[in-house]
């Protein structure tokens, strides 16, 4: 399968659910839309994400009710600096979807989505302690897998691969 | 994590409970797991699961690699289950480059994963039965599972860490007499796993340590991220090989259990059926093998064959090139998921279109089933913790990556 080149118009995307759902609820819920290698992004701003989060979740036609992953990408010296990563995936109706937040480095801070999913716990804290990223409203947003003590979040990319000596 | 801080992170509430340290060096932990447990005599009122001892910045090293060399990275994550991570990645990648990939090495993909997944399970069950004090299975368990690492070595020179499939394809033909050897395991393995279960499923101790302990509801096992035979145990019918099928998954036949009762006995009942299943996805392979090559038509990303090498100009280049450049893998991103023994492990890779990935993310299934030992455990005994970590089958390499 050679690769199709992406598809970022919105108005051919948006029969996906996903993304119908989201332009039904506010018609500039969705910054941009990305359909890739058969997989669909949507950006979002973070001040919509928790409750974009929970309308694709409640959604009847197809509800993207299982939290796969949350993950960060760090683009410095970029800025909007950081990109938050959230993967939902519809149990029901097999499908995928990928929402995005653009972060940058002044105030790395998101919403946490813990009273949606109580499995974001771990995630969040994993972002937490690897990027630095903030969840607000988070249960225990504290490190995960570096010591306690770690100074620096390992997975950024002004971070040495071969750590500091 | 607090190695450096042992002090317990959790206080306790009351006065009349005391807090209990488990771990890391506890045997039935599976590996180096702690658990602060928060008890009121033999009661378990709160539990919090410590991890991190084993983070070796894996995520953080492919960054600095080439795509070809993060496929031996990839086995070292989960030791049990080695090609299916092999095979996470890889297929992460081809999907970035679009590439095709030959039938017979799809299906020789799909064997070795089922016979990965095997081997996982047999570990799994030998272990777990021995927390609960079932000492022989362990034994017989382990019988079995080294007939399957001589296959390993066999077909990839290694025992565990067997890094055998390639982007674009496997590395190797399987070697003469392999075939034969695998069908003879799947000859004789169905007797092995009644014999398991003769050990097991009607021993009434066994029954009474599993059944109606750590139960998960439906409603729970969503919401807190669980996968793989820990959430179908709970009664939701997923599995990615058969719903999202990769790697050629959707020409076989095969059920997938599913149990309603959401207890140590469900999931139990539900891997020692997946083993019978994937015993049955390896016969379907081994019959239906095609033939054909088992790279893809790929020169500036498969390694071309020895014997090419010694006589065409181009082969030799295009090797110098791919071992001293890599090669360039067009900028995107792509999350593949696969059904590992565990779950659900996906790889999010992200491509800045240079030969070495701009980020590399696991999502590992096991990371995610350990946040439902909590709700299984609280209100339960102290003992039944120890059933509830063997239901979940965790593998520590693969939470702390």
């Amino acid at each position: 399968m050679p690769l199709s080149p992406a598809i970022t118009d919105i108005n051919e995307l948006k029969n996906h659910p996903a993304v119908a759902r989201l332009l039904g609820w506010k018609s500039d819920a969705i910054q941009s839309v990305k359909f890739d290698r058969e997989e669909m992004t949507i950006f979002v701003d973070r001040s919509n994400l928790r409750e974009a989060c929970a309308l694709l979740r409640e959604d009847s036609a197809c509800p993207f009710n299982f939290l796969s992953d949350i993950t960060s990408v760090d683009w410095y010296p970029a800025e909007p600096r950081f990109e938050v990563v959230y993967h939902l995936l519809s149990i029901p109706n097999k499908e995928r979807v990928r929402l995005k937040v653009r972060l940058d480095s002044s105030s790395p801070a998101i919403e946490s989505i813990t009273p949606l999913w109580p499995g974001a716990n771990f995630f969040e804290r994993e972002v937490f302690d690897l990027f630095g990223i903030r969840f607000t409203g988070h249960p225990y947003l504290r490190r995960i897998l570096m010591p306690e003590d770690w100074e620096g979040h390992p997975l950024r990319k002004d971070y040495p691969v071969e750590g500091y000596r | 994590m607090a190695h450096l801080t042992p002090t317990p992170v959790l206080e306790p509430a009351q006065d009349r409970t005391m807090i209990l340290n488990m771990g890391p060096q506890h045997p039935s932990t599976h590996g180096v797991l702690r658990v602060i447990l928060e008890i009121d005599g033999e009661t378990v009122v709160r539990l919090m699961p410590d991890i991190g001892y084993l983070h070796t910045g894996i995520e953080k090293t492919c960054e600095a690699k080439f795509y070809q060399q993060v496929v031996p990275l990839t086995d070292r994550i989960d030791y049990l289950c080695p090609m299916t991570n092999n095979l996470c990645y890889v297929l992460a990648v081809e999907k970035l480059l679009g590439l095709e990939i030959p039938p017979k090495a799809q299906w020789l993909r799909v064997l070795l994963n089922e016979l990965t997944r095997i081997n996982s399970h047999l570990v799994w069950l030998g272990t777990h039965a021995l927390d609960i004090g079932a000492m022989t299975v362990f034994l017989y368990c382990f019988r079995e599972r080294e007939e399957i690492l001589k296959i390993f070595e066999m077909v990839s020179g290694q025992r565990m860490m067997t890094s055998y499939f390639r982007v674009g394809g496997i590395a190797l033909e399987p070697p003469l007499g392999f075939f034969d050897r695998v069908r003879d395991f799947a000859g004789y393995f169905p007797e092995k796993v009644d014999e398991y279960e003769n050990l097991l499923t009607g021993n009434p101790i066994w029954g009474m340590r599993t059944k109606g302990v750590a139960r998960m509801t439906v409603e729970d096992a969503i919401a807190l991220g669980a996968t793989g035979p820990t959430l179908r145990a709970s009664g939701v019918d997923i599995d990615l090989r058969r719903d999202m099928p990769y790697s050629s998954y959707e020409k076989f036949q095969f059920k997938v259990p599913v149990s309603q009762e959401g207890d140590v006995f469900a999931r139990y009942i539900c891997r020692v059926q997946e083993l019978r299943e994937s015993i049955g996805i390896v016969r379907q392979a081994l019959d239906g093998m095609p033939e054909g090559p088992i790279k893809a038509n790929a020169p500036g990303v498969v390694l071309p064959d020895r014997e090419k090498m010694k006589t065409q100009m181009e082969s030799l280049i295009y090797h110098f090139k791919i071992i001293t450049e890599g090669f360039a893998v067009p900028a995107g991103e792509v999350y593949q998921a696969v059904e590992s023994p565990r779950g659900e492990m996906g790889y999010y890779i992200v491509s800045d279109g240079t030969a070495k990935p701009y980020r590399v993310h696991m999502r590992s299934a096991c990371f995610a089933n350990l946040q439902t030992l909590a709700k299984m455990c609280e209100g339960r005994l102290i003992a039944d913790v120890v059933a509830a970590i063997g239901s979940i089958d965790i593998v520590l390499g693969e939470i702390d990556r």
